[in-house]
């Protein structure tokens, strides 16, 4: 598929890899590879995989890709993906000034997957499990006929965002017979924290045995409720709930499988791609403009790098917004600007001038700074949003000349609201919690006693968009067979949305209509 | 070079085809596709391709953007990071698709079957091949790789060629450029004369009507023909041939005589186009509305005697319109009922298009 990289390309490649790792960078051995512009929109349409299973949509995306690219909107430089060891690819009819930017600028990338905690657990071998889905795929549509793997593969991906991303950093949930329940917590009675230390000539009043007694029914009671209660408690991995209760053939529930565990993997990319793009940028900066740069090369490299960064006005740009929070938390530890000193003071003249002379005189080289040391800890530590609540500071959103923008209600164009800082920073944490889907839980697999599912949705601040809404429950009755709900708060107003199979109904939750084992 | 993603292409494009399908009947009312005719690509915006999920409303718009501006400026630009994520939306897909893809799918779909152009195809297309050589010619035509390798002949046969330091040199008698043939290409051919009555009664909305209907008609012939000729008459009580601009502008006043157009249509097909050479469709839009029972029979006499022997088809197409008595179609088929090539079809609205073109192409003519 792809030519063999030019031997120059191949010794630049090692060379940046050499300085990378002087300045500190730690990545997997990676593999470069030249690809022209068709194989390239492939591998993005692939999101940078060499196959994925058969769908029509990577079809769609391709097709998006190629008229970009060909209109002259939009060029793709680089691709890079999670793995051991990692492959990245280049585009064949970029300058060599360009190849070497995006070699840098992939190295960086490489250190942050390999580094920063959120991709800890991921496959890293995922390029060998994503072949291996793709022939499990293959061999169903073999066996079952392209049109019905596709539709099921179609109900999967409208379900794809629903899991839980913290899950990963928890002890992964065994699958399990739905049958078996916790017998251990029911049968080995209610703990023995009831009864209050006393001296034993005092027990009988300090620990009365009827009050003893009482609690423990009480606490069988309350166990025998939790066993009956399914799940045990919300739960927001829909798509396990789906796998291990839904009336699934063998060779849905291993497709399904198989589109969750892309998910997860997938789902750090999503949660870190200011951090991860800021991190990569601020490293081709720096390796090019110390280590390898030809003069010759200056101009054709600040035009590169400016597009990359570029704003249009209106818009923000991940890159340029992470490359300049990174640069600004490396400056403020280089001056001490943290802290709870520097925090109190609201003096803005004192605030500017605040450790100057302690910022490094000399070009700093991997983490000889408190600055360098400080963004290599961000980058192994933190997420797009914790980054953003810990270090988007006033000063930072003035600079960057950041506003909040909002429909017009009368005119339906968008403008201006307001620079406030404490309203920016909520409006961008907001659309960046889990990557601005909503959060969406299994409250009763039994609703009704009837083996009908029970969904809701904690609303966070925003209503849910309601066609989407109900052509989803649609399709995941098609998993369940049986009717679905949805509850939702719009409007401020309690709803519960209703599948059957056949109609589709949404009334107003009162205190008459029977609630699902656990109410958000 | 086939990518193994050009499966997945392919499949996206056939369930776009297969969208466009489903909603044919919608689709051939669509005025805006006749803006883009003559380019080869049209863009045509597709409905439901979209998988649902879960997601925000829309009454959660806005963001957070980077710029100028004081609060009540308009924010350049519609998007920031904004909800769901980055570039999300309930965008409507716009897929490039080509008219003979569109002219496949209205075939598909109607189940018409192929014409089979008669004629003896003696009419050729002319194409310049560049596929000789020759020992002169325009520097722009020099052909590099032959013109190399003469001159590297030469060199070890006069033992000038160094392996270890080669270094070819060009003379005149090794330089060699590319000439053409032409070739003839026997092609099948279709005249189509479009025949419209604009008189008073014809309003805005009747000729909304024939444009779309000529639209397909024009598209399905192109698909099965290679060389397609269209000439344009218009009548009221007299008829002239105008071009294809005037056809569908041209408003006029007056009375109706259907004869004249007609005559000329008869005129213009003996003049240069022998029946054994093309195939010759000819079709009638009116409202129905002829000035005399006479002049009607006597369309019916010129049909019969001259138009109906040579064509394939002759497609009457009757629009309504308030104010016709909409009664030539009957005496059509009082008189012609009975031939193959005469076909009539009523088109109301926008919605009746879909069934005229079937009526008029499933015979296969």
């Amino acid at each position: 598929m792809s030519r063999v990289l030019p031997r120059d390309i191949v010794e630049q490649a090692e060379r940046i890899a050499d300085f990378a790792r002087r300045e500190g960078l730690d990545f997997y051995p990676t593999v470069f590879e030249l690809l022209d512009a068709n194989e390239m929109a492939q591998v993005a349409a692939y999101t940078g995989f060499p196959q994925r299973y058969p769908h029509w949509r990577f079809g769609m995306e391709y097709e998006r890709l190629r008229k970009q690219h060909r209109y002259g909107l939009g060029r793709i430089y680089e691709m890079v993906i999670n793995n051991d060891p990692c492959y990245a690819y280049l585009l064949n009819d970029n300058m060599s000034v360009d190849h070497k930017t995006v070699i840098a600028h992939v190295y960086a990338h490489c250190d942050f997957f390999k580094n920063n905690v959120w991709f800890s657990q991921t496959n890293r071998k995922m390029i060998d499990e994503m072949a291996n889905h793709a022939t499990r795929v293959r061999r169903y549509v073999e066996r079952h006929g392209l049109n019905e793997v596709e539709t099921f593969v179609d109900t999967c991906l409208s379900l794809e965002n629903l899991i839980d991303p913290h899950s990963m950093f928890m002890r992964r949930q065994q699958r399990k017979d739905h049958r078996s329940s916790a017998p251990e917590a029911a049968e080995k009675g209610p703990p023995a924290s009831g009864r209050f230390p006393a001296k034993s000539y005092m027990d009988r009043y300090i620990n009365p045995p009827d009050r003893l007694a009482k609690e423990r029914a009480d606490e069988q009671e309350r166990a025998k409720q939790e066993k009956t209660r399914f799940p045990t408690r919300p739960l927001r991995d829909v798509l396990l709930f789906l796998l291990e209760h839904a009336p699934l053939e063998d060779w849905e529930a291993d497709v399904l499988s198989m589109i969750r565990e892309e998910a997860y993997y997938f789902a750090p990319q999503g949660q870190t791609k200011i951090m991860n793009e800021g991190w990569a940028s601020y490293w081709h900066s720096t390796l090019m403009t110390t280590y390898i740069l030809a003069d010759e090369e200056v101009i054709d490299y600040c035009e590169h790098h400016s597009g990359t960064l570029a704003t249009t006005p209106g818009r923000l740009n991940p890159y340029k917004l992470g490359i300049e929070l990174f640069r600004d938390i490396e400056r403020r530890w280089n001056t001490g600007r943290y802290g709870p000193e520097y925090d109190a003071c609201d003096n803005m003249a004192t605030r500017r001038e605040w450790g100057k002379d302690k910022a490094p005189r000399h070009r700093v080289v991997g983490r000889g700074s408190a600055g360098r040391e400080k963004i290599f800890q961000v980058r192994a530590l933190y997420n797009d949003v914790t980054f953003l609540d810990e270090f988007l500071t006033p000063e930072f959103v003035e600079e960057q000349d950041l506003f909040q923008y909002r429909r017009d209600p009368a005119t339906g164009k968008m403008v201006v609201v307001n620079r406030d800082f404490e309203k920016i920073k909520q409006q961008m944490l907001f659309l960046l919690t889990n990557h601005a889907q909503p959060y969406i839980y299994v409250v009763d697999g039994n609703y009704r006693n009837r083996g009908e599912l029970y969904l809701a949705h904690g609303h966070s601040g925003a209503d849910l968009d309601i066609k989407y809404a109900v052509a989803t429950l649609k399709c995941l009755q098609k998993f369940w067979k049986r009717p679905v709900h949805l509850s939702a708060r719009i409007d401020d107003d309690a709803v519960l949305f209703s599948f059957d199979g056949e109609q589709s109904s949404q009334q107003h939750i009162d205190k008459n209509l029977e609630k699902p084992a656990h109410v958000l | 070079m086939l990518l193994p993603i050009h499966n997945d292409y392919q499949r996206f494009r056939k369930i776009v085809k297969g969208k466009i399908r489903e909603d044919l009947r919608k689709f051939l009312t669509r005025s805006e596709l006749l803006g883009r005719e003559g380019k080869k690509f049209i863009s045509i915006p597709v409905r439901g391709i979209d998988l649902p999920h879960f997601r925000y409303g829309d009454n959660s718009d806005g963001g957070v953007g980077k710029g100028d501006g004081k609060p009540g400026d308009p924010a350049d630009g519609d998007e920031g990071i904004g909800p769901g994520g980055e570039q999300e939306g309930h965008h409507l897909l716009e897929v490039d698709i080509s008219l003979e893809e569109l002219a496949d799918i209205l075939g598909e779909e109607l189940r018409l079957p192929r014409i089979k152009p008669k004629g003896k195809h003696r009419i050729t297309s002319e194409r310049d091949r560049y596929t000789g050589m020759r020992q002169s010619g325009p520097e722009s035509l020099r052909h590099f790789r032959r013109t190399f390798r003469r001159a590297l002949r030469r060199q070890i046969m006069s033992g000038l060629y160094n392996p270890d330091a080669p270094r070819i040199v060009f003379e005149r008698r090794d330089k060699i450029y590319r000439s053409w043939k032409t070739v003839l290409k026997p092609q099948s051919n279709a005249v189509i004369v479009y025949m419209m009555d604009v008189s008073g009664s014809m309003g805005d909305e009747q000729k909304e009507l024939v444009r779309l209907e000529a639209f397909w008609i024009d598209a399905w012939l192109r698909r099965n023909y290679q060389g397609i000729e269209s000439r344009y008459v218009v009548h009221d009580v007299r008829a002239g041939e105008v071009d294809r601009e005037t056809f569908f502008r041209i408003r006029e006043d007056g009375g109706t005589r259907i004869s004249s157009a007609f005559r000329l249509a008869r005129e213009l097909i003996e003049s240069r186009y022998a029946a054994t050479e093309w195939n010759i469709y000819v079709f009638h839009f009116s409202d129905g509305d002829n000035s005399s029972e006479s002049d009607s029979r006597e369309c019916c006499a010129i049909l019969r005697e001259h138009l109906l022997p040579n064509v394939n088809l002759f497609g009457y197409c009757q629009v309504a319109s308030a104010y016709g008595s909409g009664n030539f179609i009957n005496v059509l088929h009082e008189h012609l009922g009975h031939e193959e090539a005469v076909i009539t079809s009523r088109v109301n609205t926008k919605d009746d298009i879909y069934d005229s073109i079937k009526t008029f192409f499933s015979p296969g003519r």
